[in-house]
């Protein structure tokens, strides 16, 4: 079933509740967002997505596996964790870069692995919905 | 000192490498490293004599007091010295065993595993660093006992192998723990000086029974004795290596190393002497009966780690002198006699010992060096072998010159043992000999050749020493073997500095020579005897059936059984019914404690309510009532998004924007969810029985009545939490953010967040490979390829993608 409405309003809103997913997730640290609803976020833009063009645009969408995302999301998590051990500090010490950086404002540890926690969010929601999908396909 | 147990497992990674690069003559290339360790701990050989030791140490978890810290000693050098002298060998000699073997690179890595991991074993000098290279070595046994994967003997024996020393192991543990708590400490260095104080504290018993459990599973005590005999499945490196010279001295290692500590009381005389004593006897008795070369050599193993275990529990100075003496030379004369026996087998293909003679006149290299080690084992002098045994019989005697000789009752039950066991050396020693190289060349299931050099070299040199270290007892200045390694081991384990000197020459007619005399005399009619004695013995066979080994055997064969029955008794395979389960037990123990061990607030408010807040709260009533009710899934999907909704809400009434955001991404996902799979879902029919539907509505109500309880209690109380002020102040000074929750989620609390990632990430690619794997079913009948597409999820996505595209 091929909806005209909703398949053209998918395609605009796609690029649209990415950004906002990104603009959550960056401003998670000092007002509500973070890694967790902009992840939730993303997931449903790309799930709206697979619903009206189907499970494999919306993967081609993502270029890469959803798995990819996962095993992305973890690595940051964990090199968040893993950074501040190099200069003699506890797993998951918060390093901060000493100047702001443009968009992002100031920048840590705190931050890649916020971006971590995103990546599992999208990977996770979204293979077991496009898993989901595609068995009813199948 | 680490260096040389990383060196090691570090060589251990790369040994299929280098097999890979220099096949044939990797053996000789990978026992340099053995070679140095052995020369460079030789150096400190003067040092130690000396009554010096070397520490050196490494912090781990210093908080809990576990470090890497590790002590050279007598007692560490001379186990330091058997485990790389005899494993540059065995390395050689596997080399030549295993000739054209594809996995021959692993076994040099299982095997430098085990030696470095052994290495540490004997060099740690704190109880949990010890016990981790305790585990290793059980470990590295159980992949060099199973190294012929593909035989269930050899699988079998590997795990009996590793449930008996790996149960002794936590044994073990819980004893260095008690023993931990009671000396606050787990620096042998440390418990040692609260010797008495141990000795008095109530979990002295405890303590020792434990420790004692775990050294007797690895030093295969009665009756734990079994599982060595099973592990000649191993290829003959291993047995002669792990099973006979280094592994299973480690039990007595440990009861020598600790000795210092919890010996001398009664009970450590009792529980050593009696085991000890019972395993000399066992092992004795069942050596005799073998036909098969290794389980001789393995029974009489057995035999002899019951007298080592005996004479520590003995606890005098000669009784100690002695055991660490009879370390020494057992390891060279069994390490050489199980090299012999491979070689045997691997020239004639065949082990029994009756089936085989004349080989003399064909390897008479290989001969030469089975008299030595057998002469030794034997007792005759001039090898070390002799002096060993005399020491045996001067400390069970308690015989000490120039005193009155009056041994009491126990001194000679304890000898009468001893030269039951030394009889039956004797035997072992002349079966080895005589029964393949005298006599005639018998047929072999294969043509019998000269052995190349690594497969007889070893245990010629073996033997050579043992003669030397004999010989050099000669003169007191050229006394090796008693001034710099018996003496400092026998030091480090009695506590007190002893100046040992060896004499082969006795130098008076006392008693010891006597009872060796009695000895060779008993062995030789005995091995007269046996041809005869062989039925009988056989007959006596009811140890196989009621024995540990039978015990051992059916617990393995009905606990899967029996765990099965368990488990199947509650895990029914139903959702619901596991539903039912938690939430009820749930009611039921949080109910009972709230009821009886709290006292009911009385509570306030009620009139303070929104509007909007009782608008929501018809919604969510209405909406349950929907979902409870309706009957068809089309409904209750959408009430149950209303219900998350409705939720979300509130949580928005109450200032938390965070948990509303994500409360609806989430709701807003499930329901997408819940269609995906709506097709998918049968119609919703009335199945249960009237009464299962009360059953549940009773559960479902209770809890949701016992959670508003809850909550009313909670809200009751002022909310006063310290941790919430500490987060709020402190969100912004030190983490630089001013959204709390999100500066919980990834700065507070992210090692939390961390956690709940993987689980997420674990359970979609459950998911994932659930869903996956039922697709390749319906689309492919075939299971081996539904089996393939679950191991490779990534092909399978390769392939879909082509179909889509």
């Amino acid at each position: 079933m091929k909806s005209l409405i909703l398949s053209s309003s998918s395609r605009l809103l796609l690029p649209l509740m990415i950004l906002f997913a990104f603009f959550i997730l960056i401003r998670g640290h000092n007002e509500p967002g973070g890694g967790f609803i902009a992840g939730l976020i993303a997931s449903a833009a790309l799930t709206l997505y697979a619903v009206s063009e189907g499970v494999g645009r919306a993967k081609d969408a993502m270029r890469v596996h959803t798995i990819y995302y996962i095993g992305t999301g973890l690595a940051f998590a964990l090199g968040s964790g893993l950074l501040p051990l190099l200069s003699g500090k506890p797993f998951l010490t918060v390093l901060w870069l000493s100047f702001p950086l443009p968009v992002l404002g100031k920048v840590g540890t705190a931050f890649t692995f916020d971006l971590g926690v995103f990546l599992v969010v999208i990977g996770a929601t979204l293979t077991t919905i496009f898993a989901m999908a595609e068995a009813e396909e199948g | 000192m680490l260096m040389l147990i990383l060196a090691g497992f570090g060589l251990a990674l790369f040994a299929p490498a280098i097999y890979r690069i220099t096949k044939p003559h990797t053996h000789w290339l990978l026992a340099a490293l053995p070679i140095g360790i052995f020369l460079y701990l030789a150096s400190y050989l003067p040092d130690i004599a000396d009554h010096q030791s070397i520490h050196a140490n490494y912090e781990w978890v210093p908080s809990l007091g576990i470090n890497l810290n590790l002590t050279l000693d007598g007692l560490s050098l001379l186990m330091a010295l058997l485990i790389t002298g005899i494993g540059a060998l065995i390395v050689v000699y596997a080399g030549g065993y295993l000739h054209g073997d594809p996995y021959e690179g692993r076994f040099y890595s299982f095997l430098l595993i085990f030696m470095a991991a052994m290495l540490g074993l004997a060099l740690s000098s704190n109880l949990i660093g010890l016990f981790m290279f305790w585990e290793l070595t059980s470990i590295s046994s159980y992949l060099l006992i199973g190294f012929n994967h593909d035989k269930a003997d050899s699988r079998a024996a590997a795990l009996k192998a590793l449930l008996v020393t790996g149960g002794g192991g936590l044994a073990m543990l819980a004893g260095f723990i008690l023993l931990g708590i009671v000396g606050n400490s787990f620096e042998i260095s440390q418990l040692i000086a609260q010797t008495d104080a141990i000795h008095s504290d109530r979990l002295y018993l405890p303590i020792l029974l434990l420790i004692s459990i775990g050294a007797f599973t690895k030093s295969a005590q009665f009756p734990f004795h079994f599982w060595l005999p099973s592990a000649m499945a191993a290829p003959t490196p291993v047995s002669a290596y792990l099973h006979s010279a280094t592994m299973v001295k480690a039990g007595v290692f440990l009861l020598a190393r600790l000795s210092p500590i919890l010996a001398g009381t009664d009970e450590w005389r009792l529980v050593l002497c009696s085991v000890g004593t019972l395993t000399m006897l066992t092992g004795a008795y069942l050596s005799l009966k073998q036909h098969d070369l290794k389980r001789i050599l393995a029974y009489s193993t057995v035999s002899s780690l019951g007298l080592l275990v005996a004479l520590l529990g003995w606890d005098s100075k000669t009784a100690t002198e002695a055991a660490m003496l009879f370390l020494l030379m057992h390891s060279l004369y069994k390490g050489a006699l199980f090299m012999v026996a491979g070689t045997i087998d691997h020239e004639t293909g065949t082990r029994d010992v009756y089936q085989l003679g004349g080989l003399w006149s064909k390897m008479p290299l290989l001969g030469l060096a089975t008299i030595l080690a057998a002469l030794s084992m034997a007792g005759i002098p001039p090898l070390i072998g002799f002096i060993g045994k005399e020491l045996v019989y001067e400390a069970s005697l308690g015989y000490e010159s120039g005193h009155a000789f009056s041994p009491d009752t126990l001194s000679w039950l304890f000898s009468l043992v001893a030269l039951l066991s030394n009889a039956a050396a004797v035997v072992v020693g002349s079966l080895l000999f005589f029964k393949p190289f005298s006599g005639k060349l018998t047929e072999t299931p294969k043509h019998p050749h000269p052995p190349p050099l690594s497969l007889y070299g070893g245990a010629l040199l073996l033997g050579i020493v043992a003669t030397l270290l004999g010989l050099l007892t000669l003169n007191s200045h050229t006394d090796i073997g008693g001034k710099y390694l018996i003496g400092p081991a026998a030091s480090a384990v009695y506590g007190q500095t002893l100046n040992l000197h060896l004499h082969l020459m006795p130098s008076e007619l006392n008693p010891m020579l006597l009872l060796s005399l009695i000895t060779l005399i008993v062995g030789a009619l005995l091995y007269a005897a046996l041809p005869k004695l062989l039925p009988l013995l056989e007959k006596l066979d009811s140890g196989a059936r009621w024995g540990p080994e039978a015990l051992y055997q059916s617990s393995v064969d009905y606990l899967p059984i029996g765990a099965k029955r368990v488990s199947m008794s509650f895990q029914s395979g139903y959702l619901r019914s596991y539903v039912a389960w938690v939430v009820g037990a749930m009611v039921v123990l949080v109910g009972y404690t709230l009821l009886s061990q709290v006292e009911f607030p009385t509570i306030t408010g009620g009139s303070d309510i929104w509007f909007y807040e009782a608008v929501l709260l018809v919604i969510i009533v209405v909406a349950v009532m929907m979902v409870v009710t309706s009957s068809t899934l089309l409904f209750t999907i959408p009430s149950l998004g209303v219900i998350g909704y409705s939720i979300a809400l509130i949580f928005i009434l109450y200032g938390a924007p965070d948990l509303a955001m994500t409360q609806f991404s989430i709701e807003t996902l499930s329901v997408v969810l819940f269609v995906l799979v709506l097709n998918r879902l049968p119609e919703l029919a009335r199945l249960s029985s009237r009464a299962a539907r009360m059953r549940d509505a009773l559960i479902s109500i209770a809890a949701g009545a016992l959670i508003t309880t809850l909550i009313l209690f909670v809200t009751a109380e002022p909310l006063e939490s310290p941790l919430a002020q500490f987060l709020a102040e402190n969100s912004y000074p030190q983490a630089h953010g001013r959204n709390v929750v999100n500066v919980i989620l990834v700065d507070f609390r992210g090692f939390d967040t961390m956690g709940e990632i993987t689980v997420l990430a674990t359970g979609a690619l459950g998911i994932y490979a659930l869903l996956k794997l039922r697709v390749s079913e319906s689309s492919h009948d075939d299971d081996t390829e539904a089996y393939t597409e679950m191991v490779s999820v990534e092909e399978h996505h390769q392939r879909q993608k082509e179909q889509t595209s």
